[in-house]
């Protein structure tokens, strides 16, 4: 039977972008679905009841909701190619804490970068400066957080880069002065086909961003 | 698999007892050390550098943080007694209801600070409220005695914390909303869950927990003020 692959998508969400990554890591051929999250459709609130958020995989009629969720969920049904987790069960254990991190310690943070003014901005600046050192460090000297090859890590943060430029503009700060090892880090990912596919350019998140202060009055 | 197992938690935190009921249940022997969260010890500084948090699951001299990652870690390893389906579909099932649980944490942090009345109290009730009928609505659609079917998993063990912690925080608000009339089968499952022997035998004193409990939120409403 051949699978039925549809990804609910937003372009700027950084989550969609994880799940876009893994499925061109991995070959799979999708229907993407653009999604106005102004005006949801129907099939968004009917996969994704409880949130009613993008993205969501839909495999042969079946919703998987949560982007990391997701990305565990193709590692496992196309094991056959491009492991995206490591095998041995500590490793593996690194790699989601690194990737929970990313959640809870980037992404969560990345809104109010732009969105936020004054002090508070300041703050919420700082904080996410902080975190992207604290990733550096795990970095190291290694190519990828997953040591030689792209992995889950990587996979996990590398889309919010797309963001840097709108965060640096709004904030006032610079990655490469902060954090020149993401810089690099980044730049080695986008010359991957699998990463330079899934990512928007920079100019177009920041289009979206004046966009959404416009919107907001902001 | 010989190598030592410790676990770093703190007695009444709920994220400590998650992992020490995923052990109990396969099986698996440990060390527990308890930590005082005031006054962090050198080892918890040395194992979680990151979060400065307990639970740290220490196996084999390698620490591994975050309940939820530990929960994962300690299924890939101790395979008996299996507490995440092997089906893919039904595995990010459960995976997504046990980031439930992490996702709505706020809003129970929201009701704790709350008086139970006033516009804030009320609205923090309120989203409480609508993660319990979400629940809810998962258990009659299951239609079964757990999350997990008869016996429990990893998502009754996520959401574990509601049959007793919650209690001692209704208790502190004065607000009673895991009500058996509009929540039948989430009530059910909490008192079920509760009476569990791993689970039983595990639970902190409930008086104890209480008194800790208003110690904690005494000094969160005073620091959000």
């Amino acid at each position: 039977m051949e699978d039925k692959v549809v990804l609910l998508d937003f372009w700027p969400s950084s989550y969609a972008m994880r799940v876009k990554i893994a499925l061109a890591e991995k070959d799979i051929q999708y229907e993407v679905k653009e999604e106005n999250l102004s005006n949801k459709s129907s099939l968004l609130l009917e996969m994704n009841p409880v949130h009613s958020m993008i993205p969501v995989l839909i495999h042969n009629g079946k919703p998987i909701c949560e982007s990391l969720n997701i990305v565990y969920y193709i590692d496992q049904v196309w094991s056959h190619k491009s492991p995206l987790l490591p095998s041995d069960p500590y490793q593996q254990s690194q790699a989601r804490f690194w990737a929970d991190y990313i959640d809870k310690k980037i992404y969560s943070l990345g809104k109010r970068v732009w969105k936020s003014k004054g002090d508070e901005q300041e703050a919420v600046k700082k904080e996410f400066i902080e975190n992207l050192k604290t990733l550096e460090g795990e970095l190291g000297d290694k190519l990828y957080f997953g040591g030689d090859k792209f992995g889950l890590v990587d996979l996990a943060l590398v889309p919010i880069t797309s963001w840097f430029y709108s965060f640096e503009i709004c904030a006032n700060y610079s990655t490469e002065s902060e954090c020149p090892k993401i810089v690099e880090w980044a730049k080695r990912c986008m010359e991957k086909d699998s990463v330079a596919k899934s990512l928007p350019h920079p100019n177009k998140i920041y289009d979206f961003v004046l966009l959404l202060k416009k919107i907001y009055g902001l | 698999m010989g190598e030592e197992v410790k676990l770093l938690g703190f007695w009444a935190s709920p994220y400590s007892q998650r992992v020490i009921w995923a052990l109990k249940l396969k099986g698996v022997e440990y060390e527990y050390i308890e930590e005082d969260i005031s006054n962090k010890s050198e080892l918890l500084l040395q194992y979680n550098p990151v979060h400065k948090k307990i639970p740290v699951l220490v196996h084999g001299g390698k620490p591994i943080c975050e309940s939820l990652v530990i929960l994962e870690y300690i299924e890939e390893t101790w395979p008996q007694t299996p507490l995440l389906p092997k089906d893919p579909y039904e595995r990010a099932l459960a995976r997504f209801w046990m980031q439930f649980a992490v996702e709505k944490a706020p809003a129970f942090g929201s009701f704790f600070t709350s008086t139970g009345g006033g516009e804030k109290g009320e609205k923090a009730a309120k989203e409480v409220v609508e993660v319990f009928k979400i629940l809810e609505e998962q258990l009659t659609l299951g239609n079964t005695k757990f999350f997990g079917g008869e016996t429990i998993n990893m998502v009754d063990i996520s959401h574990g914390w509601l049959p007793h912690w919650f209690e001692c925080i209704e208790q502190l608000v004065g607000l009673k909303l895991l009500d058996p009339k509009t929540l039948p089968r989430l009530h059910t499952w909490a008192q079920d869950f509760k009476q569990l022997p791993i689970i039983k035998e595990s639970l902190p004193d409930y008086d104890r927990l209480l008194i800790h409990m208003k110690s904690v939120r005494e000094k969160m409403m005073i620091s959000t003020k």
